[in-house]
């Protein structure tokens, strides 16, 4: 199979990165997933796919149902998860400031 | 002075170390966690429930711009000195993350400024892991929160 998708570029795609957010939860099937976007059936579940081939969502088969999970393996080899966690706390910590700078000069 | 926030996270240990520093008095910093008004400003949460004391407790509700709630999160405080230290649990509700231990402690600089240390201790490395993984999702929700924000101003 010659088919190898950049995974850079599936993350980079905003209706996958929710759909990743949406399963970092919990497993979901396709349809569940669906039910979260306007777009069609059709593109969700392109979108599931691309993030299945570069192995981002795991199948699991659970009866008739497919439900799709996060790879976190996956997820972590390809980016610094520190990094985002580390701008989450420097935006809070930016804030922190400029509301007690205001606050100070309010005083 | 660097004010910049560092994560300290060793491979395969179950705590990691977030710093900053911070060009306030260290009282102001403080007054930053245990002042519910405040810490729903800088946190952007509501605040349920902020007993500043041994044995107190703590809620936070998120909400989206639907006013739906998306995010509680709580925990009991264990200790509280003024200006200098915070201990605390913190739990986020209906997750599957186990609740986290938490040393917050504040450091008086030179010149008006401050340091802040936050120590916290997870149940497991792979909880750790997991949570360190959880922003980039998450820091995606607020961001199309914060849109829809805007997108409702715009109306």
């Amino acid at each position: 199979m010659e088919l190898r998708r950049d995974v850079f570029q599936a993350i980079a795609d905003p209706t996958r990165r929710a759909i990743i957010t949406l399963v970092a939860f919990q497993a979901m099937t396709p349809s569940a997933i669906a039910e979260n976007f306007t777009s069609s059936r059709q593109t969700i579940s392109k979108h599931i796919q691309i993030l299945a081939e570069c192995e981002i969502l795991q199948q699991e088969q659970n009866g008739r149902e497919i439900y799709y999970q996060l790879n976190p393996k996956k997820l972590k080899a390809i980016a610094d998860f520190i990094e985002p966690f580390r701008n989450l706390w420097d935006d809070r910590f930016n804030k922190l400031e400029a509301v007690m700078k205001k606050y100070q000069s309010e005083q | 002075m660097e004010r910049k926030t560092k994560i300290h996270a060793e491979e395969g240990k179950q705590e990691l170390f977030i710093t900053r520093e911070f060009d306030l008095p260290v009282e102001l910093l403080f007054r930053a966690y245990i002042d519910p008004e405040i810490v729903e400003q800088w946190m952007g949460t509501r605040v349920l429930k902020l007993e500043n004391k041994k044995h107190g407790s703590w809620q936070f509700e998120t909400s989206d711009a639907q006013g739906n709630v998306v995010f509680q999160s709580g925990g009991a405080f264990h200790d509280i000195v003024p200006n200098q230290k915070i201990i605390r649990t913190f739990e986020m509700d209906n997750t599957p993350f186990a609740a986290q231990l938490e040393f917050l402690e504040f450091e008086k600089l030179m010149n008006g400024t401050s340091k802040l240390t936050m120590h916290i201790i997870f149940k497991s490395v792979a909880d750790r892991d997991q949570l360190l993984q959880l922003p980039f999702a998450q820091g995606i929700n607020m961001a199309h929160n914060r849109l829809e924000e805007v997108v409702m101003h715009l109306k």
